[in-house]
Formats: structure tokens, sequence, C-alpha cells
């Protein structure tokens, strides 16, 4: 089982990043959950969502442990938010950063989702939609693929400029 | 209109509510929104409104008035359903009892949530087994599919003009309601035969509904929904064989993942008890016999054989000075001393590792609520 946390701020589309990764798994033949950790929901709150893909049905609800993967949709998140709590060694964490960071003892992709979401005038009430452009990004490093991402937002959004935010990811994103 | 195709697709606990409605079509839903519920009448909403449902949406001003609508609704032969969670549940209390006591097959989603105050919004049933005797069918359910088979089967079931008893589909709140799994839908075709309410309103037959009842007439009522009641044991059995058959997916009074030889049983409802399946598996790798036995029909409830195991009840729901209320109720019906975990109430994190340890550290006939008194 691969076990993905994302971690955002409340109005980025956290949850909804999670429900389309969960998608997308499932549209390339895997068993997939997505459950949000709703708490008091209030806009710029830090806001956890987590994703489990398998090859076979998933029995477990309670949150992730131990991550494979942590995903942070917005960086300063990491001044109240300890993201490498419980993450595996050698596990993996995609930033949405207009600039390189790394982790010791963690492979770290970073790519600027905000800035390919504002490059596709993809603004709504005045957040960047980071979350559909992080489906490119996922499937650049190989945890789904570019096509099941696709039909996932296609699926959720009828803008197709989503789709476009997705492939700039995609071509973005340096492994 | 019905689905014409099976479709494959990943949906949460609240759309495969929604989506199951859309396929069984009842002619009346009538429903007021509550936190974690209101995705279920939002969507049917959204269906009626761009005409993929045929009901008639009824948005009454509070849950009271939900399930009176409903029960009007019933009594003309319609077929009903509303969704609720919580302090709407608890609001439509005394429409709970007119339902049942009317013999009107309304179905309802309850999306168990704790009851305030404190204020929570999180999974525990409470909010279930505080209705627990108002007459109605209760069954609670443990992932996306299995809400969506439960919601159509329900239908058939609370119809069944041996039962003729509202029922009521219970599944955690967030924790299911709000997680996404793969869903496989179905085209019910000729399952869900038409509604014939012998008792319908008949404006050619004129009769008095609801008339003041003296003590024989009204002790013969009560007897009439408890053997109802009774009967529904063996029309779920049939029902739930009958889904197997057509649409390949079995279900029962209890789910019972590796129990033939176990020593010790854990025992939950819910998501917690898919999740003790994952517990069950880590004990047997250790070497301990452990089985999972999940009860699915809370009311009728189920007619379990514990002879000789070891008992763990995980309880999510709590009668104040008498004790947790699946393991009473196993006491009552068994003769069996289970250690008895309170857990999980207003959304507490438990975990299968959690479970686990529930069963190593079993003391049977003991009660503990974890984390606060725990030695797990």
């Amino acid at each position: 089982m691969y076990e993905i946390r994302i971690h955002s701020r409340g109005g980025q589309g956290g949850v909804t990043a999670a429900r389309l990764l969960a998608d997308a798994a499932f549209r390339g033949g895997k068993y997939a959950t997505a459950s949000p950790f709703y708490g008091a929901e209030r806009r710029g709150a830090p806001v956890v969502s987590f994703v489990r893909i398998d090859d076979r049905p998933i029995k477990v609800y309670s949150q992730i442990q131990h991550p494979d993967m942590v995903v942070v949709l917005d960086p300063s998140i990491m001044e109240a938010v300890d993201i490498f709590q419980g993450l595996k060694s050698e596990g993996e964490i995609l930033l949405n950063s207009s600039h390189p960071i790394t982790f010791e003892g963690y492979r770290t992709h970073c790519v600027d989702l905000t800035g390919i979401a504002i490059a596709r005038t993809l603004v709504v009430a005045g957040s960047p939609v980071v979350n559909t452009p992080l489906l490119g990004a996922l499937a650049k490093v190989g945890i789904i693929s570019l096509d099941a991402a696709r039909a996932a937002i296609r699926g959720m959004f009828s803008d197709n400029r989503n789709v476009q935010a997705a492939e700039d990811a995609y071509g973005e994103l340096v492994l | 209109m019905r689905g014409e195709t099976a479709m494959q697709l990943i949906a949460t606990g609240n759309k495969a509510i929604a989506e199951a409605v859309r396929q069984v079509n009842p002619e009346v839903v009538a429903a007021y929104p509550i936190t974690p519920q209101t995705e279920i009448v939002e969507q049917i909403a959204a269906y009626v409104s761009d005409g993929t449902l045929a009901s008639q949406y009824i948005p009454v001003e509070s849950e009271h008035s939900a399930m009176a609508a409903c029960i009007g609704a019933s009594v003309t032969g319609a077929r009903t359903f509303t969704a609720t969670s919580s302090h709407g549940l608890l609001y439509m209390h005394e429409m709970l009892h007119w339902a049942a006591g009317a013999r009107v097959p309304v179905v309802m989603a309850n999306v168990n949530r704790a009851l305030g105050p404190g204020w929570n919004v999180w999974a525990e049933h409470s909010d279930a087994f505080s209705q627990r005797d108002t007459g109605w069918l209760q069954v609670f359910v443990s992932t996306v599919q299995e809400a969506y088979d439960t919601t159509i089967m329900a239908f058939r079931i609370a119809e069944h003009e041996d039962v003729l008893l509202p029922l009521m589909v219970n599944l955690d709140g967030f924790t299911l309601s709000h997680t996404m799994q793969p869903l496989e839908t179905v085209v019910v075709g000729d399952f869900i035969p038409p509604l014939h309410l012998p008792h319908a309103i008949d404006v050619a037959h004129p009769r008095g509904y609801g008339p003041l009842t003296g003590p024989d007439e009204f002790f013969r009522f009560r007897w009439d929904i408890e053997r109802s009641m009774r009967d529904a044991r063996k029309v779920i059995l049939d029902v739930e064989a009958d889904f197997g058959k057509r649409f390949g997916r079995q279900y029962g009074p209890i789910e019972e993942y590796r129990c033939e030889d176990a020593d010790i049983l854990l025992i939950a409802m819910g998501t917690f008890g898919k999740e003790a399946e994952v517990a069950v598996d880590d004990l047997r790798r250790e070497g301990i016999k452990a089985g999972s036995l999940r009860v699915r029909w809370f009311r009728p409830f189920p007619v379990l054989d514990l002879s000789g195991r070891d008992v763990v009840v995980i309880d999510r729901g709590y009668s104040f000075g008498f004790g947790g209320v699946l393991t009473r109720s196993i006491q009552a019906t068994t003769k069996a001393e289970p250690f008895s975990v309170i857990a999980g109430l207003g959304g507490q994190e438990v975990t299968y590792r959690d479970m686990a340890g529930f069963v190593r550290n079993r003391r049977p006939g003991e009660e503990e609520w974890f984390g606060v008194n725990t030695i797990v």
C-alpha cells in the first residue's frame, strides 16, 4: 500500500486534491481511498487529507501514521505543522515552491504550482488553483499516469485550463 | 429516471447513498441539511434539478417536518426517503415513533455523529442508539459499496408485506460519509417491486387514521410491530440472498472475517468493524487466533453464537449508568463475558494497531475507556 498525506490550508483545495488523486489512481486500475480529516473548517487553517493506493481493497479508515509521501501545497505551513511526522525514511516530499528546497534523508521534488495556476489564470476567489496542476506533478513522480490525471480532472472540472495546468506541471517538474 | 447501465466509479459514502436513491427513484424526498449528511440531500436535490431523478423534493424547515412529510406522503402509498444526522435525528424523535406506529416504510440514511455539548461533528453511534426503541429497523454499513447496496435493499425490506416498518441505514460521519472508495452501481430493474401499502389512503374507501385507540387495540398494534420485527429477520435474509444472486455481493446480519477457527472475537459496528479485519490479520501473524465479527443489523438484533470464544467488544456509544450499548446487547443475548472497550466517541482516532492491543490486553468482564483508563 502506498500512503500519501497532503498538507494544505483551508480554501486551497487540498481535499479536492486528495479526491482527484484517488480518482486518477482508480482510473489507473488501482484500489484507492481519499479521506480528508475535517477539523474546525476555516479559511487559511492547516488541513490534512489522506490518500491510500493499493492493489487490494483497502480496509483502513484511521489516519495515515507513516506516509510514503508528503505533499505540501503551502510551504509556509511548515512553520506551524511538522510535515515530517511519521514520514518513512527514504520517503518522498512534493512541495509547491518556486525555488528548490531540499531536506536531508528525503527525496524532495519542488514545482511552482502557484505560478502555473496564475499563468493559466486559474484563480478562484483570490486563491490560485493548485490542486489540478498538482495532479500533473504527481504523474511526473510516477504515482499515477498523466492520462489518468487528465481523465480525473476532466471528470470534475469542465474548464480545460485545469488539464493544461496539470500538463504544465508535468513538464516543469524535474526529477 | 433509472440509470440504464451499471457504472464503476469512485465516490464518497454520501454520494453512494444519493446514487442508490436515484436508482430506486422514490416518489417523495423531504429533507433538511445537517453536517455531515448535507451532501446526500444536496446531491439528491441536484438530481431532481437536472431531471435524472423524478422524485418530488420537499425542502422542509426542520427535521421534525422532514419526517412528518415522509409519513404523510407514505400514508398515500408513495415511496419516501430522507437523510439526517445527530441532532437532526433527535429532533425527529417523536415522528420516528409515529412512523413505526403508522406502519409506513420510510427509508432514511443517518450519518452517525456525536451529540452536543461539547459541539462535535464527528462519528459515534449515540444518535442511532438513542432511537433504538422507536420500532425502526437499523443497519450499520462499513464501506461505500455497502452503503450503496444496503440503501437499495432497504426499500425492499422495509416495504415487504411482512415488515412494513421504517428503516434507518447508518454510516459513520466523515469516516465513511466523506471517504472516497471504489463503487460499482447496479441497475435495480424488478429487484425493487412497486410499493403496495395495504393501508394506504383510498378516497373510495374512507378510513380513520390516527384516531383515539383503546388499550386493548393499542396493545395489539404494539405486538404487531414486534411480530413484524421478528419476521423481518427472514425477509432480510431473503432480500440479501436475492441481491447476492443478482448482483454478486453477499451480505448478512453479521459479517465474519476469519472466525471459523478463532479463539477470540473482535466485535464492532460500522467502519471500526472493517478496520478490525486488519487488526485480525496482524494478530494472526503473531499466532493469536483472532476473528472479526461485525454486527451489521442492529434492529432486529442478530442471533449470535459466541460459545467457547473470548469476546472483545468495541463500543462507539454508551448508556450512562449502564454500559456500552453493543456490549450490553451482546450480554443480553449470549452467555459471553466481553471485554468492553469504549472507544471512538466524538470521532476519537482508533487504529487497527489500537484494536489489536485491545485483544492482546483483554480483561474479560471488564470495561475500559480507551485513552482514559487505558492499560493498552
